[in-house]
């Protein structure tokens, strides 16, 4: 190889930004195309580093924009090669148009997507209005909760979306500053382990077999349309959840490290539940633990995979839960919280439907605090006590000013 | 680097590599295909190719058929030049890792788009491109207008031309602005080659498109594109119409070489007044009213001062 080891200790202190850099470098990705923003920059910035300290071999393209980012990617990802990169909030934004594009065209492609707030008002800071966008653009998404998941779940997508079963791009997402550039301990696989886990990327269809031409992005009408969408679709919500939960299987067995597509807390026997995704995730089991102690059995289900959408999952982990809280951390901007409506869409067929509450906090990276967790839980056992709903159907945490809420 | 092909007389170049089939959707007498079989019939080399939304796109690659035999890639209305570099990247990328399926060939990276997907919408990824040093070509199919949604007008629309987002009518004589200069802009850039071209000289053309392909670095190339439908002329008149344009210097052809060394590679025997390019097309029509005969006059005039001054940098090599 041409290219020199980096060696790594067992654990590692990375924030989540290094984290995903060092999972890019391991899997010896071809191309990256790329461009700069807040909270993301430094995931292309370290990988620069390796690059200019020949720990990487490969061409780094350093493109105008987040668009030509994504579509820099796409070209080499239909030329047959490995590729990743990185973008938030506006970044993101701007390069919705080439994520269906993406994975219309069936493109593996990993994209680290470090959770920032749409502007206005321009914010830097973390929520998941920015992923959110993405989320109907046919690509599989993962989300990490530390520096640590960023890491496993970089090597994972890489492994998912390039089989040929699969053929679809991924995204992993971390909160922007919360886990970006929060430093704690990795644990590492070394660089062979690493690589062996992902493996050596295999070409389809490539644009660089020049004795098999193909033609990439065809145009089609009402005659075939349809049928294009509606497999990928069925692909995404059939062939994808075997091959994730395959992954995560290998990836246990490989490391000790167990990764579910629902990631449920102390749900045996749970009658209240907070649902929900990222850092707040680890938080909300810390709180649900103290409450147990208090005497109110609290579980939290973490949202693993966000797309394709668990739904079966979902319902089996919150089954036996008589109320819920369904926390969105992005402004629903005119309707229940996409996580309230995904988690009532998932559950609305069980014998035994519990209620469901929206709570939408955190935008622009404010904290979720323990007390705050602790007054839901509280609320939700009052729900249950009541045998109804006593609240409103969404509100905000911790929100400045009057309060705000629906219904 | 691969050899240059040799092509002989104009009955050879028709019927050589023919990786951009006869069967497509274009109108009759559409001048996208003609540029597009002469750009890939100056080469034998393997090729990647994208083309962005527009004519061209929507017409030779309608599911499940396609015109390409050849490596082809569109994404979206502005970004194929991005596709090819990207792809270019690629292959660099493979070609390192020792991982290329043939290392021994040697393919050529060029992009497609209308003048709406490179002088407007694509204009910032092409920039992007060119700066880059990407070893692609990006080649315009001029035709003036945006031709797939029904004749709106570019930034390369002509003044006086009649689009549908710039009518001629009672009180309009249709575009007021006149062409950006693309070439110059692009050759700014400091790439190594750009050009402008025409369907009818396909000699000039071959021998541009040739020259791009043997320098290391990005080249741009305009191409004169001959629209039946926008332009209003009949389909049998698309060579007719290029040599009143080129002859009539409304269409001067000339390269930039590394930026600055210009060369005209065209001087027409006997010049011909702008007024014929203009009269033989429906879009002008309107100009030839009383009222706007002066725009005849200061065409005639704008067009002998590019001429003047193409000639002025080409002496002065700058
Ligand atoms: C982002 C975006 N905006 C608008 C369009 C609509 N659109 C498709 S093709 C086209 C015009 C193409 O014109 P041009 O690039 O000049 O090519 P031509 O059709 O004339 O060959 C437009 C406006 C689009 N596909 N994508
Ligand atoms: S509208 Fe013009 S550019 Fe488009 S296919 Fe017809 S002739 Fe060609």
């Amino acid at each position: 190889m041409a290219f020199d080891k980096m060696e790594l200790r067992d654990v590692e202190v990375w924030d989540g930004n290094m984290a995903a850099s060092q999972a890019m470098r391991q899997a010896q990705i071809d191309v990256v195309a790329a461009y700069p923003i807040t909270p993301s920059t430094p995931v292309v910035e370290n990988y620069a580093g390796f690059l200019a300290n020949n720990y990487v071999e490969g061409e780094f393209v350093m493109v105008e924009s987040e668009h030509a980012a994504m579509s820099g990617c796409i070209g080499a990802a239909a030329a047959g090669g490995r590729v990743a990169t990185a973008t938030s909030s506006q970044g993101f934004a701007l390069m919705v148009e080439t994520l269906y594009q993406a994975s219309g065209m069936r493109l593996p492609i990993v994209l680290n997507v470090v959770n920032r707030a749409l502007a206005a008002p321009l914010n830097v800071n973390g929520d998941h209005s920015d992923m959110y966008l993405g989320r109907d653009s046919g690509w599989i998404q993962f989300d990490a909760y530390c520096p640590q998941d960023v890491y496993d779940l970089n090597l994972i997508a890489f492994k998912v979306s390039e089989d040929h079963d699969v053929r679809l791009p991924a995204m992993v997402h971390q909160d922007g500053f919360m886990t970006s550039h929060t430093a704690q301990g990795v644990s590492t696989l070394d660089d062979d382990t690493a690589y062996g886990f992902v493996g050596e990327y295999k070409p389809m269809n490539d644009m660089l077999d020049f004795d098999h031409p193909v033609t990439h992005g065809v145009q089609t009408e009402e005659d075939w349309h349809f049928e294009h969408k509606a497999r990928q679709h069925n692909d995404l919500m059939t062939k994808v959840f075997p091959k994730i939960q395959s992954a995560f299987d290998e990836f246990e067995k490989l490391t000790g490290r167990k990764y579910n597509m629902v990631e449920s807390y102390d749900m045996d026997d749970a009658d209240v539940a907070v649902v929900c995704m990222g850092t707040s995730v680890e938080t909300a089991r810390e709180v649900a633990t103290e409450m147990r102690s208090k005497g109110v059995k609290a579980g939290v289900v973490g949202l693993r995979v966000v797309r394709p959408f668990p739904f079966m999952e979902v319902a089996e982990a919150l089954k036996g839960a008589k109320a819920i809280a369904a926390l969105d951390r992005s402004s629903p901007n005119g309707a229940p919280g996409m996580l309230f409506n995904e988690l009532a869409g998932a559950m609305y067929n069980l014998e035994t439907r519990p209620m469901i509450s929206g709570y939408v906090y955190g935008l622009g990276g404010r904290d979720l605090t323990k007390v705050h967790l602790t007054d839901l839980y509280n609320e939700l056992q009052a729900n249950v006590d009541a045998g109804k709903i006593l609240t409103p159907l969404q509100q905000f945490i911790g929100v400045r000013g009057p309060k705000l809420s629906f219904l | 680097m691969s050899e240059m092909k040799k092509i002989k007389n104009l009955k050879e170049f028709s019927t050589s590599a023919d990786r951009f089939e006869g069967a497509n959707l274009l109108c009759p007498g559409c001048a996208h295909s003609i540029i597009v079989r002469e750009v890939l019939n100056a080469t034998n080399d393997d090729l990647v190719l994208s083309a962005s939304t527009g004519c061209l796109e929507v017409c030779t690659a309608v599911y499940p058929y396609t015109s390409w035999d050849a490596s082809w890639i569109h994404i979206g209305f502005e970004n194929g030049s991005t596709a090819v570099a990207g792809a270019e990247a690629m292959h660099k990328a493979l070609a390192k890792k020792g991982r290329l399926k043939q290392p021994d060939r040697n393919p050529k990276f060029v992009s497609f788009a209308g003048d709406g997907a490179s002088y407007d919408i694509g204009f910032q990824w092409i920039s992007g491109c060119m700066e880059r040093g990407h070893n692609i070509m990006h080649v315009v199919l001029d035709n003036e207008v945006y031709a797939n949604t029904g004749g709106q007008r570019s930034s390369a629309t002509p003044i006086g031309a009649s689009a549908t987002t710039s009518q001629a009518g009672s009180h309009s004589y249709g575009e007021k602005k006149n062409k950006k200069d693309m070439v110059s802009i692009m050759a700014s850039h400091g790439i190594p080659y750009s050009a402008q071209v025409s369907p009818n000289k396909w000699k000039d053309m071959v021998k541009k498109i040739q020259h791009g392909f043997s320098v290391d670095g990005p080249v741009f190339i305009n191409a004169a594109s001959q629209c039946t439908t926008e332009w209003k002329f009949d389909p049998k008149d698309t060579m007719h119409i290029a040599d009143l344009s080129t002859d009539s210097l409304v269409w001067p052809l000339y390269e930039i070489i590394d930026g600055h060394e210009l060369n005209i590679t065209y001087r027409p025997k006997n010049v011909i007044p702008v007024e014929e390019y203009l009269a033989a097309q429906g879009r002008f029509k309107h100009l030839f009213k009383d009222e706007y005969k002066y725009l005849i006059k200061e065409w005639q005039d704008r067009v002998d001062a590019n001429w003047a001054y193409l000639q002025r940098r080409e002496e002065a090599r700058v």
